[in-house]
């Protein structure tokens, strides 16, 4: 029996049992909860597959037959291209059929009054559960063994399940919900068609006027794209300052640094600028002593595009930091080295050599800085002052009082136009050039130092901006500590008491804090959603940077997209696609984690392409040509030498969960409510010091786990260690 | 790597686990939070037997919530929120028929709110639009106290009033429907081009503008009075006004969605929190609304409606679609959100 056999066994074990023991629908009480285990006789719709069929679900007889087809194909057909063609056309008509079935027949019977006309009444069914979703992997799995079968990708069947999955989840969680939206403009509510919507808007002059050329307004498409670019130019110049400074100089607190840039990625949305707020509007603290002492009057500058630019800066630099400190620390020292050795001093050196081989990060870094300025939403809330921006316009144009959905897709449309044009342009400058540093050629020699024209303005921008960001920090602590911000600072515990409050009674500790009920499911929902984040990220990082298979660049596309849009049309599109069968998850725990891992990915996958670009494809082959596969290539190669990308994906999803609010404000369930939006709940009403003793106590909260995930990840270790490392190596 | 990912997918599919044995209540509550949790753990105290998951959402998210949701509702009862969300999604049928036996202890206009809709929501406080203005900033500018419509047109408050855009908010739309009631619909718009003159920032929440002018960001916010003396209350050094000419109010309502999944626990949190005593806990939690019950006591804090010069607010009209889109149609175009920055 070869391989191919094997694996297909294994396969048909797995459908079949699906088909016999677990529930083809879904389990309304949850499936792990088993409860449903009791009263599996006596409700059908715990049934499993099989017993479906039987009892006369019709929808499940083409599976079932294409399940007995696949048995018969492996008893009668020997393994190869012939039996991989037809596995391709099972799958991709099992694949088919759920959706078509699932799509078609709603709770209540047909969705569409077409297929009620000519097939007559049909039976509800509830949304796929444990049964179909296996079966849904069954198909998709045997795409890929078919293909492995037929010899693509040199018949790798774990590459090409890999592909094969990842399309498949892209194509239910992110397309799917996408086009949800874009249909819904074409709606009018009563659910016919209806272009007028878009027609409106789609020429409407507060969108798209250009009159601050000549002294007037702008329109709101053009004002986000100009923040947008100085905030990404902003933060990518800022990052990469931080980075040189961390890895190149003798700056004495590299440690507080890192520290100090990671805490306004993990500080809770509005707290940035509420802080700013009190710090430089008009009756702000560093406003009046400057007003004091110059008798200038400053004003409300601050709100407006200075203002989120601002606190964007202050909140996105950590960000490109994260990007770029990877790479680098990744550039190899013998390039330097060789330059210097052929006589360029060390200032052309870093301009002709290290910062070119920098480029793929810098121009990640600047990507990520200008999508995540496009989809801003907290900041541009807090400090928007009358002007919106395209994210907060395409919110209110849902939940405000204008209520028009064509509206909000014709502004994500324009959103959308502007990150992967970015995307688009950034893929064309990258395109064609090489930039592998780590190579598997003994690499020896340490980093030289910056050049003092270089380190000298470098070092003061860090210390300034630390500065500024320390001081913005000590308002925030500050603030939870104080009766009223800002009128009354008599100094309390009340905000801490009311938010984490706990009793010890007869029964053991009462959690009578308000804050305890979101803080738990916010710390559950991070620590399930950041591991797969990162996984699923650089998983498709791996696949993008080292593999070619035909509809790649579509699948980049696809997945920039999810990030691309703002969270408000995310969290929009995920109630319209998943409120109903086929797939059924508002108001679950579930949503919240698949919208996080779908959201957040795309930054596992650039950083993820950004640090595989510079390790050598050689190592790959080396191992590869050493008879290791390449699932085991990816573990025991590849991962080692991508923990400051590992490190960096699981940071950024387990805070991004933890602190994002666009999205999950339509998300959140009386059930399973968020920190977040617990917290814009209190700001919104003014409570800003619970508010910012809750954020305080989740700033504390974040820097623990992120500690704890890095002593799991460890440091790579790419090149000459000290003596003190080999002697401890040595004895162990 | 397969197997693994098939156990992962299968897993995160399955997780909401945490199965509920005892009765449930999905509760939106649109008010400040610190009401809605008040109200929740009475609700537990009287009835242990239901467990309330409450959600705070301002009425615009869970009015676009519960469109968004009809075909499979999530939530059973929305309590709070200004009333226009709650007439449209009435209109709409979103939310479900329901005549409670209190409706006879109630005030008239809460009687009226369930009148118009069908029955499918009742009030459950209201407070009329007036605003605040920070007495500080106005002391040491030397301006007078600002006691009507009209005097917010005066040129010393050039940059010093905040309100909130029409667009997005349910409180500056009923401004705007006020003023056109008030004024007439001409006379409305050219005033509110004028007091654009003065109009340092439109914000997108209702209750910002005055949140605002007590940090002295702002020297005046206009808004519902209880935002006002809300803010007064904390200490911050805010007046709440009500105009000399005449003001409209709000009414906060109540709904049970249409569909939902636990309709008889909704109707006894629905007759619970309508009686007189649950309604007299308000104050102890900060409201500073008028309780719809008439035997229940508003806080000493809140300006009686019967000395206030109330417009006869027709709800109907200016709560309807039709009015409504034209109202801002006409805002945009004329006064446009555009504040002189």
């Amino acid at each position: 029996m070869n391989a191919d056999d094997k694996r297909l066994n294994r396969l048909i074990l797995g459908a079949a049992a699906a088909l016999l023991i677990l529930p083809w629908y879904r389990v309304r009480s949850g499936f792990f909860g088993f409860g449903w285990l009791e009263d599996v006789i006596s409700t059908p719709d715990l049934w499993p597959g099989l017993v479906q069929a039987v009892i006369g679900r019709w929808q499940v007889w083409p599976v079932l037959l294409l399940v007995a087809a696949t048995i018969w194909l492996r008893i009668a057909t020997p393994s190869g291209a012939k039996r991989g063609r037809t596995m391709i056309w099972i799958g991709a008509l099992g694949l088919i059929w759920l959706a078509v079935e699932g799509l078609s027949v709603g709770t209540r019977g047909w969705n569409w009054g077409l297929l009620e006309a000519t097939f007559g009444e049909a039976a509800g069914q509830p949304a796929f559960g444990a049964g179909a979703i296996i079966l849904g992997l069954f198909f998709t799995c045997m795409i890929s063994f078919g293909n492995a079968e037929r010899g693509a990708l040199k018949g790798d069947a774990f590459i090409l399940t890999a592909i094969s999955i990842l399309i498949l989840l892209v194509g239910v969680f992110v397309f799917y919900p996408i086009m949800s939206i874009f249909t819904g403009a074409f709606q009018d509510f009563d659910g016919s068609f209806t272009s007028e919507g878009v027609r409106r808007n789609i020429v409407d002059p507060r969108i798209w006027s250009l009159g601050c050329l000549t002294g007037g307004y702008c329109g709101v498409a053009w004002r986000t794209f100009f923040l947008a670019v100085c905030t990404a130019t902003a933060t990518t110049a800022l990052g990469l300052a931080f980075a040189l400074v961390a890895t190149r100089t003798r700056f004495p607190f590299k440690k507080g640094l890192r520290l100090l840039t990671i805490l306004p990625i993990i500080t809770p949305p509005f707290v940035v600028g509420l802080a700013l707020m009190m710090l430089l509007g008009r009756s702000g603290t560093l406003t009046q002593l400057i007003e004091s002492g110059t008798g200038w009057e400053l004003g409300r500058w601050l709100y407006g595009l200075t203002g989120i630019w601002l606190a964007q800066v202050l909140s996105f630099t950590p960000i490109a930091f994260l990007v770029l400190i990877g790479v680098v620390e990744g550039v190899s020292p013998s390039m330097e080295e060789a330059s210097q050795t052929l006589r360029a001093g060390r200032w052309r050196t870093f301009r002709k050599v290290s910062l070119p081989l920098m480029a793929p990060g810098l121009a990640n870094a600047w990507l990520i800085g200008f999508i995540e300025s496009m989809a801003d939403f907290g900041n541009p809330l807090v400090l928007g002052g009358s002007g919106g921006v395209l994210s907060t316009e395409i919110f209110f144009s849902v939940v405000g009082a204008q209520n028009d959905p064509s509206r909000a897709a014709v502004l994500a449309a324009v959103l959308l136009f502007f990150t992967l044009s970015a995307f688009l342009a950034q893929r064309l400058w990258l395109s064609g050039r090489n930039f592998a540093t780590v190579g598997g050629k003994g690499d020896g020699g340490t980093h030289s130092l910056l050049p003092r024209r270089v380190a000298i303005p470098v070092i003061s921008l860090v210390s300034l901006w630390s500065l500024f960001t320390i001081i913005v920090y000590a308002m925030i602590l500050f603030g939870g500590f104080v009766k009223l911000w800002g009128l009354d600072h008599t100094l309390t515990f009340e905000h801490y008491i009311r938010a984490f409050g706990v009793t010890f009674g007869e029964n053991g500790i009462r959690w009578t804090g308000v804050a305890w009920n979101s803080f738990w499911t916010t710390m559950i929902i991070a620590l399930i959603a950041a591991p797969l984040t990162a996984a699923v990220g650089l998983i498709t990082g791996w696949l993008i940077a080292r593999q070619k298979f035909p509809g790649k660049t579509i699948f980049e596309f696809v997945l920039m997209m999810s990030f691309a849009i703002p969270g408000t049309v995310i969290g929009i599109s995920y109630i319209m696609a998943f409120n109903l069968p086929p797939i059924q998850m508002t108001g679950t725990a579930l949503i919240l984690i698949v919208c996080f891992v779908f959201r957040n990915m795309p930054v596992g996958v650039r950083g993820g392409v950004a640090a595989m670009a510079q390790l050598d494809g050689s190592l790959d082959e080396a191992s590869l040509t050493l008879g290791a596969n390449s699932g085991r290539t990816l573990r025991r190669v590849i991962l080692p030498l991508l923990r400051p990308a590992i490190m960096a994906a699981l940071v950024y999803s387990f805070v991004r969960a933890i602190t994002s609010i666009s999205a999950v404000i339509f998300l959140v369930s009386a059930k399973y409510n968020m920190a977040t939006s617990y917290i814009v709940g209190l700001v919104e009403n003014g409570q800003y010091g619970v508010a910012i003793a809750y954020s305080s106590v989740l700033i504390v909260v974040m820097i623990t786990v992120i500690g704890g995930f890095q002593l799991l990840v460890g440091e790579r270790r790419l090149r000459r260690r000290t003596t003190q490392q080999i002697a401890r190596e040595a004895a162990t | 790597m397969k197997l693994r990912t098939a156990a992962i997918a299968a897993g995160v599919a399955s997780l909401p686990a945490f199965a509920a044995q005892a009765a449930e209540l999905n509760l939106i509550c649109s008010a400040d939070v610190v009401i809605c949790e008040k109200l929740v753990s009475e609700f537990g105290n009287s009835h242990p037997d239901i467990s309330v998951n409450m959600v705070r959402m301002s009425s615009g998210e869970t009015y676009a919530r519960v469109r968004a949701e009809a075909r499979n509702p999530q939530t059973d009862l929305w309590w709070g929120g200004t009333g226009d969300p709650h007439l449209q999604a009435a209109a709409e049928e979103l939310t479900a028929v329901y005549e409670s036996p209190m409706l006879p202890e109630l005030h008239d206009w809460a009687v009226k709110q369930a009148e118009i809709s069908g029955n499918r929501t009742v009030g459950v406080y209201s407070g009329a639009l007036g605003w605040g203005y920070n007495t500080q900033i106005f002391e040491s500018k030397g301006l007078k106290e600002p006691a009507c419509w009209s005097d917010l047109l005066d040129p010393g408050l050039k940059g010093e009033i905040q309100i909130a855009d029409p667009n997005s908010s349910g409180t500056a739309y009923t401004t705007l429907a006020t003023l056109v009631q008030l004024m007439g619909e001409d006379e409305a718009f050219e005033y509110l081009k004028q007091l654009n003159a003065n109009v340092a920032q439109y914000t997108k929440s209702g209750s910002a503008p005055v949140k605002s002018a007590a940090r002295g960001e702002a020297g005046l916010g206009i808004v519902f009075l209880h935002d006002a003396v809300s803010q007064s209350v904390e200490g911050f050094p805010i007046k709440p006004m009500t105009p000399c000419e005449g003001t409209g109010y709000e009414v906060g309502s109540m709904s049970i969605i249409e569909g939902a999944p636990n309709p008889d626990e909704a109707k006894i949190f629905y007759d619970w929190v309508l009686t007189a005593d649950v309604q007299n806990l308000m104050p102890e939690a900060g409201s500073f609304q008028l309780p719809s019950n008439k035997a229940a006591v508003a806080s000493e804090h809140v300006p009686d409606l019967g000395e206030i010069k109330l417009i006869d607010y027709d709800f109907a009209e200016y709560g309807g679609a039709e009015r409504r889109r034209e109202l801002l149609a006409r805002w945009d175009a004329e006064v446009g959100g555009r504040a002189t920055e």
